[in-house]
């Protein structure tokens, strides 16, 4: 791999792990997402360095450039993120409709203590 | 003996118009019943003309969809030990002169839930491109439940409190709850009948059916149907 290159790649998995730590320090991450994002930008930290290690990664998946191995890492990394992603949103709908559900069951029943309040008053 | 109490609810969404109507014919059809709107997050008058005309009224905070309000009509008729839960459109389709008929079939044939059926009576009620559709997943619903299945989407419901425990559960499902719905009760060993009942054409010309919505319906409906029978815990 071209010093140039591994420069590149080496400064921006380093942003990225350094920022996702950062948001996880001022709360703007939760460590449950974070855990996905800091393992990805160690493996582009690793493999440059490790260059062996992507090559014989390159050979087991039968991809024809190291190049290739690191997009297609790179595709499945959203892929999986985006499904959990999906799965989290779904289970928010979930609690949000319970939310408003109870939210509207209780202020029905609030509103009915208050008219009987006015009434005996 | 303790009398059996029946609620009436209607879930309703911007039905400013169309609700005084429908609660005023319930109240003529079936007098001793209670009436519960839910509003689902309407931006009219809903809420106010619907209390004012001695109906309970349950605001969803913003608009959840259908299936979302049913459910929270069946939610509260079962936190108010409701026997029997009559469920009506908000929009003036039904005529509320059936609720007793379908109310006295329920507790005549001992069934759970009683659909008041659009295709029964006569079929060019409805639509032709929607009537295919409801009549293919109502072929569906016929094949999986072994029992003639016409109108798994009718909003003209009676059911009884059996019904409704297992409506409030998270199984129910809240984007368009229709033929996977019958299939899921029949499944869990409840006992569906349909009688014929006569619809008015929506008054006011929208139907939550527009635009690319029926496609999403179809596409859910099938992956809804075919996922339920290998689901285990209804």
């Amino acid at each position: 791999m071209p010093l140039r290159q591994k420069i590149v790649v080496l400064s921006i998995a380093i942003f990225i792990f350094i920022l996702v730590l950062e948001l996880v320090r001022r709360r703007k991450l939760r460590e449950e997402y974070s855990l996905l994002w800091l393992l990805t930008s160690l493996a582009m930290i690793i493999l440059p360095i490790q260059y062996d290690w992507l090559v014989r990664i390159t050979h087991l998946i039968g991809a024809a450039l190291p190049t290739s191995t690191l997009f297609f890492f790179g595709l499945m990394f959203l892929i999986i993120i985006n499904i959990h992603f999906s799965v989290k949103i779904s289970k928010l709908s979930n609690q949000i409709k319970k939310l408003a559900q109870e939210n509207a069951l209780l202020r029905n029943r609030l509103e009915k203590i208050e008219d009987r309040e006015k009434q005996n008053s | 003996m303790e009398t059996e109490r029946t609620i009436v609810i209607i879930p309703s969404y911007n039905e400013e118009k169309n609700i005084p109507k429908v609660i005023e014919g319930i109240k003529n059809s079936i007098s001793k019943a209670d009436i519960a709107i839910i509003d689902d997050g309407s931006s009219d008058n809903t809420s106010l003309i619907a209390k004012s005309l001695g109906a309970e009224v349950i605001k969803l905070p913003f608009n959840m969809g259908y299936g979302v309000a049913l459910q929270t009509g069946y939610k509260y008729a079962l936190e108010n030990n409701y026997d029997y839960i009559v469920q009506i459109d908000g929009d003036g389709q039904h005529d509320p002169r059936y609720i007793e008929d379908i109310l006295r079939e329920l507790k005549k044939e001992k069934v759970d839930l009683v659909i008041g059926s659009r295709f029964l009576a006569n079929k060019n009620q409805v639509p032709f491109f929607r009537r295919l559709v409801i009549q293919l997943f109502a072929s569906i619903a016929s094949f999986l439940t072994g029992h003639k299945i016409t109108d798994p989407c009718s909003g003209l419901r009676v059911m009884n409190k059996k019904i409704t425990r297992f409506l409030v559960k998270d199984i129910y499902p809240e984007d368009y709850p229709d033929a996977d719905l019958i299939i899921i009760l029949h499944r869990a060993g409840l006992r569906i009948k349909e009688i014929p009942v006569k619809v008015y054409p929506n008054v006011q010309g929208k139907s939550m059916h527009s635009g690319l919505r029926p496609l999403y319906y179809v596409y859910k409906m099938f992956l809804s149907v075919l996922l339920t029978l290998f689901r285990r815990d209804y």
